[in-house]
């Protein structure tokens, strides 16, 4: 099957992640953990601009670019070049940023994603270095605000800005690459993407070839799914009506998931490039080898071995490599000697499911236990411990508990905040799978009391067959199999 | 206690009596200034050297007073760089030479006046007013650093630091008869100096004779991580201080000696350079071709850079704020009531240069011509050990003569700026008066070789008298 991409849609990214995980910002010692500090206690005379602190280049954050460059498949730059980029903004606080122009340190890579029509390489036009803004912080609301209070804490967060080939076809496959780099990024140790303003994307759309629009600074995947939804079928309507789409940069307002026009062409700054003079070109084609040695086993390759190495398919394998943390835990939990597949049922399918429902993003893993952090709410944590996924797959692989208790152990460890053992939960909850007998009971008074669902049955409404099925479940509470409790009432009354 | 010391008598007399008696003979000095030489006199001053009386310090400087150009940061000292928009801010660290200074000893006497941004060659363009040469008060002492070169001729302190961005230590030592060096971009960290154009900038010493300059050089230079432009020479400076030109070979590019030179300043040139041949040294005439375009080069550089550099001071942080309904007109009224004439004159010029359309027709361009220039000094460098050529093509001029003509003061700096497009050090030594005004005398040598450069300055005032004329008006 070929994806025909009937509306001619061409999207392009632009993608701002912050190298979050370094320890020190782009061009001074100051630590990047700035997201639960009080405003302006990250800053130094660098960072402030203050007049004539110059700029040191974290060496740390090169090697980083150049580790997202080799995942890429990038070109790598010879040397490092700097230049500067002058606008005035009051969350800049030198007038100017630092950034890289004609000579990125990346250029010339590619991600392979899963397309609409199967798998789909897309782009990467260049990835370069730069320092990131304050942040402008408005009380109440942009409209009520009396005045602007400004944080340079995030000044100087290092940035890889990376700008993709227009190579997506649909709103779905700008969203998939999105979670692809997002992945791999997150692989390489560089990045975490549960911060806040961590990842910032321009998204560049146009139809039948006609003119683009960019839209900018969408903060999350689903926001630029939304986005480009909405603008594709904007400009479908300009031109349905007889229109042109304008050359322009528009605003997606998150609330009403619509795009506005923030500035057309004619309105394009001059940013005024020219080279940083301050720092000195780096040669870092020396350093390559090294850095290379570090590289971590990526997620297509970690997915093709999981699927050999542990015989799941290439769902579950696809599944449990999205995240780091995730193919870690699932590694853990088979090393104790696990069904790998059963354990891969169980923590694609059920755990992750039950994660998503509960809007909890996975966050770490050290070994023992995943955590994770609520989407909305990053100060709600949570874990789940390799022992206590062994323990319960194997007590279902052993016919002990139901899939239905599985589950439920599964919702009880994440929705109290006890510590206990999946077997302690079934002790309590009274979950251990019912003795035969009982079940054969419970099936015997099901018949006797319910002599007009009976008929119904023998009569030949198959419905009436789940109701005594949903009798026996209750007698047992729960604990009874119910395909069992289904086989034994056909036995008992067809013979 | 003397006028006019040199470090080595400052020293004597700190033994003989104390750091704060000499640290208050200096302020006194400044007490009665004719000059406005400073912007800032340090309120810690006494205090400090106090301190190095009670306490003891074994620094190479220890309770020597010296005077910093108000440019360089110096913590809890005002640091307006002769600006309205930095009126009021005081910077919250040192700048690396500041720190070394302290490390050594040193005692800040206070902060030097100077054009607005390090922008001029007469430091009239400073907020706080013109300094007087003190040769006579009537005409400029140069600039930028006006303030540095006129305060250590005034005998208001025994040497001080300016800052060199085209010109502008050599400029103001030459009009006001010290010595001035340019050490080689690189050797001498720029943390702390606020940036005017950053790629030509040093800060350089400035003092009465050679020797104080190499004392100042063996404290202030050296490899500074916070600027990545710094170099680490290990150049020990005092060490070059030898009465010796015996073979050396002097370059005279006479593209320095170019149309409006005054006569008695070749003249005095030209003697200076006889009285090395005598000392043993051979010379002759070189051609550097691409020198006609070093200054357009130099402007359009330094005024791009400056356009950036100059960005940051939009009163959202510090400084003077102008008053506006919203951020933009803020930024707006701050800007233009804050910078000076000549200040917005070289951020437009520097803008424009650098906008689409006029970028590759001008800063390009100008950087193509910087590295024609530079070739012509690597090449004029290979042949001779130094190149000689007088600092100014005149002596100091009246106030006021020149500021309402911008390009008559650019061409000013047409000997001193190639220079700096080429990084290689250069110092100006008085060589000499005419009509009672001092003469500079420039020696250029090679990348990081200060040490020659060092002692042909030395040889030369060991040889001859010219650096121990003192100005007669404020005697």
């Amino acid at each position: 099957m070929v994806y025909e991409n009937p509306d001619g849609v061409k999207i392009g990214l632009e993608i701002h992640i912050q190298l979050n995980k370094l320890k020190t910002k782009m061009f001074c010692g100051c630590s990047t953990d700035y997201h639960n500090a009080a405003p302006n206690t990250h800053t130094c005379p660098v960072c402030l601009g203050l007049p004539g602190a110059l700029p040191v280049l974290n060496k740390k954050a090169v090697e980083a670019a150049i580790k997202v460059g080799l995942a890429l498949e990038g070109k790598i730059a010879e040397e490092t070049q700097f230049h500067r980029k002058n606008y005035f903004y009051p969350d800049l606080p030198k007038g100017f940023q630092i950034t890289q122009y004609d000579f990125p340190i990346v250029s010339r890579g590619k991600i392979v994603i899963e397309g609409e029509d199967g798998e789909h390489t897309v782009g990467i036009t260049r990835a370069h270095m730069e320092e990131d803004p304050g942040k402008l912080v408005h009380i109440g609301s942009i409209e009520k605000s009396k005045g602007v209070l400004i944080d340079y804490n995030r000044s100087g967060i290092p940035l890889i800005e990376t700008v993709t080939e227009p190579d997506m076809r649909s709103p779905k496959e700008a969203r998939r690459f999105l979670d692809k780099f997002r992945n791999i990024l997150e692989y390489l140790d560089v990045f975490d993407g549960n911060l806040e303003g961590a990842m910032r994307v321009d998204a560049n759309v146009s139809i039948y070839g006609g003119t683009r629009v960019e839209i900018k600074n969408i903060s999350s995947h689903k926001g630029v799914e939304r986005a480009l939804l909405y603008e594709i079928m904007r400009q479908k309507n300009v031109i349905r009506r007889g229109g042109k789409v304008v050359q322009e940069t528009r605003h997606f307002d998150e609330g009403r998931g619509v795009t506005l026009s923030m500035r057309t062409k004619e309105e394009a700054e001059d940013y005024r490039y020219f080279r940083e003079p301050d720092l000195m070109p780096m040669r870092v084609t020396d350093w390559i080898p090294a850095i290379k040695e570090t590289l971590p086993e990526l997620p297509d390759a970690k997915r093709s071995r999981f699927m050999e190495q542990y015989g799941i398919t290439d769902m579950h394998a696809r599944s449990l490599t999205s995240k780091i943390m995730l193919a870690d835990f699932y590694e853990g939990v088979c090393a104790e000697g696990v069904d790998p597949k059963l354990a891969a049922t169980w923590t694609a399918d059920v755990f992750l499911g039950e994660l998503n429902y509960r809007d909890l993003a996975i966050s770490s893993y050290d070994g023992e236990k995943i955590g994770f952090i609520h989407a909305k709410d990053p100060r709600i944590k949570k874990s789940f411990k390799v022992s206590d996924m062994v323990e319960l797959v194997n007590l279902f692989d052993e016919g002990k508990i139901s899939d239905r208790a599985a589950v439920e152990v599964i919702r009880t460890m994440l929705d109290t905040t006890e510590e206990k053992t999946p077997s302690q939960i079934i002790e309590e909850k009274g979950l251990f799978k019912a003795e035969d007998d009982l079940v054969t009971k419970a099936v015997a008074e099901a018949i006797a009391e319910n002599e007009a669902a009976v008929q119904d049955y023998l009569g030949g409404t198959e419905k009436s067959l789940n109701f005594l099925v949903g009798q026996v479940m209750k007698k047992t509470k729960g604990t009874a199999d119910a395909k069992t409790a289904r086989e034994l009432i056909i036995k008992e009354l067809k013979g | 206690m003397a006028k006019w010391m040199s470090v080595a008598q400052v020293k004597e007399k700190i033994k003989e009596s104390s750091a704060e008696e000499v640290t208050a003979h200096y302020l006194e000095t400044i007490g009665k200034s004719k000059i406005n030489g400073y912007i800032t006199v340090s309120d810690k001053a006494l205090e400090q050297a106090k301190r190095i009386d009670s306490e003891g310090h074994n620094g190479p400087l220890a309770g020597v007073p010296i005077a910093i150009k108000d440019n360089i940061s110096v913590a809890g000292l005002p640091n307006s760089c002769g600006s309205k928009i930095l009126e009021r801010y005081v910077p919250p660290f040192n700048a690396h030479v500041i720190e070394k200074l302290l490390e050594a000893g040193a005692v800040i006497l206070g902060k030097t006046n100077m054009d607005e941004f390090a922008m001029g060659s007469s430091t009239e363009t400073s907020y706080y007013g013109p300094t007087a040469n003190p040769w006579d008060l009537e005409r400029v002492p140069g600039g930028s650093s006006g303030g540095s070169a006129a305060v250590v001729a005034a005998g208001e302190a025994p040497f001080s630091l300016g800052s060199d961005t085209g010109g502008s230590v050599r400029c103001p030592a030459a009009f006001c008869g010290v010595v001035g060096l340019k050490p080689t971009y690189g050797a001498v960290s720029r943390h702390g100096v606020v940036a005017y154009a950053n790629s030509l900038e040093q800060i350089g010493p400035i003092a009465n004779n050679v020797t104080d300059i190499a004392v100042l050089m063996d404290v202030i230079a050296g490899y500074d991580h916070r600027d990545s432009t710094s170099i680490d020479c290990e150049t020990e400076y005092q060490k070059a201080l030898v009465d010796n030109v015996k073979g050396l070979k002097i370059g005279v590019p006479k593209e320095f000696f170019g149309e409006g030179i005054h006569p008695d300043v070749e003249k005095a040139v030209w003697n200076a350079i006889h009285k090395f041949e005598s000392l043993g040294a051979t010379w002759e005439e070189v051609s550097m071709p691409n020198i006609k375009y070093a200054l357009a080069s130099y402007y359009i550089i330094a005024m791009s850079e400056a356009s950036s550099n100059l960005a940051r001071f939009d009163g959202t942080r510090y400084g003077f704020r102008g008053s506006g309904e919203n951020w933009h007109m803020m930024v707006s009224k701050t800007r233009a009531e804050g910078f000076g004439t000549e200040v917005k004159r070289r951020i437009l010029l520097g803008t424009y240069a650098l906008s689409a359309g006029y970028h590759d027709k001008y800063y390009l361009k100008a950087l193509k011509v910087r590295t024609l220039v530079k070739q012509d000094f690597d090449s004029a460098l290979s042949k001779f050990d130094v190149l000689m050529a007088p600092t100014m093509p005149n002596p100091a001029f009246k106030i006021g003569e020149k500021i309402e003509d911008p390009l008559s003061l650019y061409l000013s700096d047409i000997n001193t700026c190639p220079i700096n497009l080429a990084g290689v050090p250069s110092i100006s030594v008085p060589c000499g008066l005419t009509d009672g005004l001092p003469i500079g005398l420039q020696i250029i040598g090679r990348p990081f070789d200060e040490p020659t450069v060092l002692r042909v300055a030395y040889t030369f005032e060991q040889n001859t008298d010219y650096h121990t004329k003192r100005p007669p008006e404020v005697a």
